[in-house]
């Protein structure tokens, strides 16, 4: 019983640097979505200078993980759990580098006059933040049916990335001098737009922690 | 996508009843019992031809007793008592006019200990041949003695020295050399109670791979304190607990999803 007391303390540790990344993932995120609405350059840096932490948590996790697994050989739910943080880990990552390509286009943008304000892109950036909060709340609680939920409203993220990709193409169209910016809106659109994918690619994990069903590819 | 993954489930049960109606051993409504303490309840189990079949649970639980009414080993012991029906290739093993001797030739055994006879390596693994007369001729006893060490992977280590004590080799070839000992009268069934339990990691990896080679040709059932090793080595598994089979499953599913809260309890270590 020792041991599994240990297990238990170690999927426990492993559980709360999941967290403790999927915090810094979406305060990054919030913070570069207001960094672009308010064209703060200086919020826009400080998500750029945060990356390194989320970066080192990775690498943490990442060792936790084969630790677990090399020295306690997890079986059935705790396997399926360490899987998914092993999984889920560098999605996150990979979200917080999206958040920081946004930064980054946003200090671009702050280079420049301000073009006509496109309120789509704010709302799909913070409906994405929405997601990967409601997906984080669905892994810690093991909650399948909730993550299903989440992965349901890609959809509208999709649509609104249509749209906005038509707008700005037209805008270039019809006004060549907005091309530059135009062009950096789009690329923040098409990494929210990623992002989201992301955040469903954590629901299915979920689901398969929880139901140990794969629905990967299953649209 | 998730209807077609309990479409595949389905499938898969359907296909287990299917090779459960072609199965080497059924049990059925077994119950056994040591003098008036009851040590196995209504177990019902069908263990398809050519796999492992891999018995696990605490100590107690009944497991190795379940092995040894496979082959009547318990019939050895006093004041002990079976009802219900283990049949082999359709033939109930309890029925009266049973031959106990021919069954165990069928359905052979391999301890925890190795337990070699103070014979020569020669013949150990001829004793069997011998007092069952299942060799006509000096040719025909040594090929049958080099086809068993070669099956139980021991051949190249021993070969040049077949006349030398069974006794002189290490653990692990000891054990190996039991399980030539038990193929060379040529069973169907092997059963096998924790045979690496007491060898170093190398020598259990040798019975491990051994296991896995020869269910291509014998139908083995596998007792073992080790789920890693049940993981690793059968194909399905069935888990035991207070006498009872609360689960019997894919290996896979096993580890990864058992259906059964008591297994997965026990997998992850949260028994108790």
């Amino acid at each position: 019983m020792e041991q599994h007391r240990l297990l238990d303390r170690e999927l426990n540790n492993l559980r709360d640097r999941l967290l403790l990344l999927g915090g810094a993932t979406e305060t990054a995120l919030e913070r570069t979505i207001l960094a672009l609405v308010e064209r703060n350059s200086t919020t826009a840096r400080e998500v750029l200078d945060g990356d390194s932490q989320i970066d080192r948590l990775e690498v943490e996790i990442d060792r936790l993980c084969i630790d677990v697994i090399a020295l306690r050989q997890p079986a059935a739910r705790d396997l399926r759990f360490v899987i998914s943080v092993a999984k889920i880990t560098p999605i996150l990552e990979r979200i917080a580098d999206h958040a920081c390509n946004i930064a980054r286009a946003t200090l671009d943008l702050n280079d420049e006059p301000e073009l006509k304000t496109y309120v789509d892109l704010p709302d799909m950036g913070k409906h994405a933040l929405s997601m990967l909060h409601a997906a984080l709340d669905a892994f810690t609680s093991g909650d399948a049916a909730r993550a299903r939920q989440v992965i349901d409203r890609d959809d509208e993220i999709d649509e609104t990335y249509n749209r906005l990709f038509h707008d700005l193409i037209n805008m270039m169209v019809n006004e060549p001098g907005t091309v530059a910016r135009a062009t950096r809106l789009l690329l923040i659109a098409k990494h929210i737009e990623r992002i989201a994918d992301y955040v469903t690619d954590i629901c299915e994990l979920t689901v398969y922690m929880a139901e140990a069903a794969f629905i990967k590819h299953s649209k | 996508m998730e209807m077609s993954i309990a479409v595949e489930r389905r499938r898969e049960a359907e296909e287990s009843l299917a090779e459960a109606s072609a199965s080497k051993i059924k049990i059925r409504a077994l119950n056994f019992f040591y003098g008036r303490t009851q040590a196995l309840y209504n177990i019902v189990m069908d263990i398809p031809e050519r796999v492992v079949m891999a018995f696990i649970g605490p100590s107690g639980c009944g497991k190795s007793t379940l092995l040894r009414t496979l082959n009547r080993m318990n019939d050895t012991i006093h004041g002990t008592r079976v009802e219900g029906r283990v049949e082999i290739d359709g033939r109930d093993i309890y029925a009266p006019d049973t031959d106990v001797v021919e069954l165990r030739r069928k359905v052979g055994m391999v301890f925890q200990k190795s337990n070699p006879f103070p014979k020569s390596i020669f013949d150990n693994v001829a004793y069997g041949l011998r007092i069952n007369r299942l060799t006509e001729s000096k040719a025909e006893l040594q090929e049958r003695v080099e086809e068993a060490l070669t099956d139980a992977a021991l051949w190249p280590e021993v070969k040049d020295r077949l006349k030398s004590s069974a006794l002189g080799l290490s653990g692990g070839q000891q054990q190996r050399l039991c399980i030539a000992r038990a193929l060379a009268v040529k069973p169907e069934v092997l059963l096998m109670d924790e045979p690496a339990s007491a060898l170093d990691p190398i020598a259990t990896q040798k019975i491990e791979e051994l296991v896995v080679e020869l269910k291509k040709q014998y139908t083995i059932v596998i007792v073992t304190h080790n789920m890693q090793q049940a993981a690793r080595v059968s194909d399905r598994t069935a888990f035991f607990w207070l006498g009872k089979l609360i689960e019997v499953n894919t290996t896979e599913r096993m580890f990864t999803n058992p259906d059964e809260k008591l297994t997965e309890d026990y997998i992850t270590g949260r028994f108790g």
